[in-house]
């Protein structure tokens, strides 16, 4: 993979701040936008990227952002509609071609794979683990008892 | 007709009110629990307390059925969502969104989402009731191919006290309503034009000139 991509993430919270981190210490040119300032002190000192205060369902931000640059886009607030709404902003308008973000609600994902955008629900993938850490201890258990 | 309407304050309330006023069935949704009961007690609506863009909440309110849904909320972001999950996961044929932002009403439109913006509407009716001038462009229509413009003829108008059926208009153009005395009236031909008279023209980009010059006797 290379890592000299221009990537925007929207929401610098406990996600957006680990990834930004991570992508920008590889070599990716990273900027992240989030509505609250204070959000910026979760990025680490030697993040190199750039930080944007504003709100990302507006068209000034994402363009102050250079969104029609991104190779990739990723949206981690933590409001599902934000995200879905920047997302689809980002893919249609700004032609980003890889764009995520970040739905807790599993419903709304459903709908939003129809539409191209690429969706990561942590409630469906924390669910997943537990599952099969709960059914992997069940089979584990059950074979010691034989 | 079924309206599903998702918001809250006065612009829901009048709004519901005059649409079951109407007969059509409303079905609000909002997320305040005391702003749901007193909507309950003062409107004949059913209201369903929720978040509008949560699947199971839209189904509870009737989506399925719907042949409407208005999104209201202050959130641009929400009233999008809301109408895209109305129409891709309930078939809903109708649906509208407030851009609170004037920008996103662009924006929702190519995301495939009816969109209107209160903002434009209302900049221009301030305009038009603080406006001295004698003309206001009301709107473009059909991307700008149709113009309707209000005109207030004053004494000097070279129509003032003519019928309409003597007044020779170019080809295309059109006095689609006069206010008189702020009553409105949709003008016949034996119809007389009189000095205050504000009247609402149609015209197109090419006759445009020649039909304000009919009214106010200058080319503009």
């Amino acid at each position: 993979m290379k890592n000299n991509r221009y990537i925007v993430i929207v929401g610098c919270g406990r996600l957006g701040s680990i990834l930004a981190n991570q992508l920008s210490r590889e070599g990716n040119l990273v900027v992240v936008i989030d509505m609250d300032d204070a959000t910026f002190n979760n990025l680490s000192p030697d993040f190199s990227g750039f930080r944007l205060q504003g709100d990302a369902t507006r068209m000034p931000v994402l363009k102050e952002a250079k969104v029609h640059k991104a190779n990739v886009f990723i949206a981690t607030t933590h409001e599902d509609n934000v995200n879905l709404m920047a997302a689809q902003v980002a893919r249609k308008i700004f032609k980003v071609p890889h764009v995520l973000a970040r739905v807790f609600d599993p419903k709304r994902e459903e709908v939003y794979a129809q539409l191209g955008i690429e969706t990561i629900c942590p409630t469906s993938v924390a669910a997943d683990m537990f599952f099969r850490a709960v059914t992997n201890r069940a089979t584990s258990h059950n074979g010691e008892c034989k | 007709m079924k309206v599903l309407i998702i918001g809250g304050g006065k612009t829901l309330f009048f709004l519901s009110r005059n649409f079951t006023a109407k007969g059509y069935e409303v079905v609000i949704i909002n997320r305040n629990h005391e702003e749901c009961t007193r909507l309950a007690r003062q409107l004949s609506a059913s209201v369903v307390c929720g978040d509008g863009s949560d699947a199971v909440i839209l189904k509870e309110a009737g989506a399925m059925g719907a042949d409407a849904v208005l999104a209201i909320t202050p959130n641009d972001q929400d009233n999008l969502v809301v109408c895209q999950l109305a129409s891709l996961k309930f078939g809903v044929p109708r649906t509208v969104a407030l851009a609170n932002d004037p920008e996103n009403a662009e924006v929702f439109e190519k995301m495939g989402v009816s969109a209107f913006t209160t903002t434009n509407i209302i900049g221009s009716l301030i305009e038009q009731h603080a406006s001295l001038e004698q003309i206001t462009n009301l709107l473009p229509v059909a991307q700008g191919r149709v113009n309707v413009t209000e005109i207030v003829l004053d004494v000097h108008s070279p129509v003032s006290g003519k019928l309409i059926k003597d007044i020779k208009l170019p080809e295309n153009s059109l006095i689609a309503v006069m206010l008189r005395d702020n009553q409105p009236i949709v003008p016949r031909g034996a119809n007389v034009l009189l000095p205050g008279d504000r009247i609402v023209l149609i015209t197109l980009p090419e006759n445009h000139g020649q039909v304000i010059k009919a009214f106010t006797g200058e080319y503009k």
